[in-house]
């Protein structure tokens, strides 16, 4: 996080540059599902457009990309956390118990 | 008894105990969207068929729109505090706020004309996960939403005795908002679009 006023004043214009490219990205994810692509593309488009857009706010306002390591310790641990939790699903598709074979 | 570390950083975390608590808070929330998009995966891939164009995609990008907005107005509302601009900072803060009550407005509308349609939680699992996703995602805005208002009102008065603090304090409900505003940018094409 930028402490100096100098460094802020000149953070507001990555914050400007940032807004501009969230607003593209999401005007090309409203048009792209507009295509009516297969369903596995158009969520791989859909999430990849997301995920960029995410990082962008989570790096440039969050301040995310300098940050200090105690920070980047907890989020690694949540982010291992939170995709055993988003796959847990899958383990559903693979208990057949009861399901004659 | 004063809270230790509000203004100088700890030394074994090189952060305020403010900033390293809301980024801890803010883990425990990745976890709680996190379980609901992982229900909403399920649920999908178990359904025979989902529905589509449910949802109006105009107001859906509208709040889209409104929330990218919101978060750069907070953000410079942070910025503004750490060059010294006051009265940039309240009208910053003030834009939020009003950008926060145009989308729970918007979402007013949206929910109305579902619950006129007869499409409520109990019509059809694509509409309960929609209701629970956006209800809590809705109720984190109105959270946001008090929280700038205390600032805006009796909180403001701490600029004046502790001004770091203040600043400080500013930074962590921006965290938070941004926080708020990553969760809409995958929920949109989630429920909107797919």
């Amino acid at each position: 996080m930028h402490s100096d006023p100098a460094e802020v004043r000149k953070s507001v214009r990555s914050y400007i540059t940032v807004f501009v490219a969230l607003m593209v990205f999401t005007v090309i994810t409203v048009a792209a599902s507009r295509f009516h692509f297969a369903v596995p593309i158009a969520i791989t488009v859909a999430l990849i457009i997301a995920a960029m857009k995410g990082s962008m706010v989570a790096g440039v306002f969050m301040h995310l990309s300098h940050e200090k390591q105690a920070i980047y310790g907890a989020l690694l641990l949540t982010l291992v956390f939170f995709f055993v939790l988003l796959f847990i699903p899958v383990l559903t598709n693979m208990d057949h118990i009861g399901v004659p074979r | 008894m004063n809270i230790p570390y509000t203004v100088e950083v700890r030394p074994d975390t090189g952060l305020t105990n403010g900033k390293f608590g809301i980024w801890l808070f803010l883990a425990s929330e990745v976890m709680l969207f996190g379980a609901l998009f992982s229900s909403y995966i399920l649920l999908r891939v178990g359904a025979p068929e989902w529905p589509h164009n449910e949802l109006s995609v105009t107001l859906g990008t509208i709040n889209t729109i409104i929330l990218i907005s919101s978060s750069v107005t907070m953000v410079m509302a942070w910025a503004s505090l750490k060059m010294n601009y006051w009265g940039k900072h309240r009208m910053y803060l003030s834009l939020t706020f009003v950008l926060a009550a145009i989308f729970l407005v918007n979402k007013y509308f949206e929910y109305k004309e579902h619950f006129e349609a007869g499409q409520g939680p109990w019509h059809d699992t694509f509409f309960a996960i929609y209701f629970t996703l956006t209800g809590l995602h809705g109720l984190h805005i109105l959270g946001g939403m008090v929280v700038m208002a205390y600032f805006l009102g009796p909180g403001a008065k701490l600029w004046k005795k502790n001004p770091e603090q203040f600043t400080n304090r500013i930074e962590i409900t921006g965290l938070y908002w941004h926080f708020v505003d990553l969760v809409w940018i995958f929920l949109f094409p989630v429920l909107y679009l797919l």
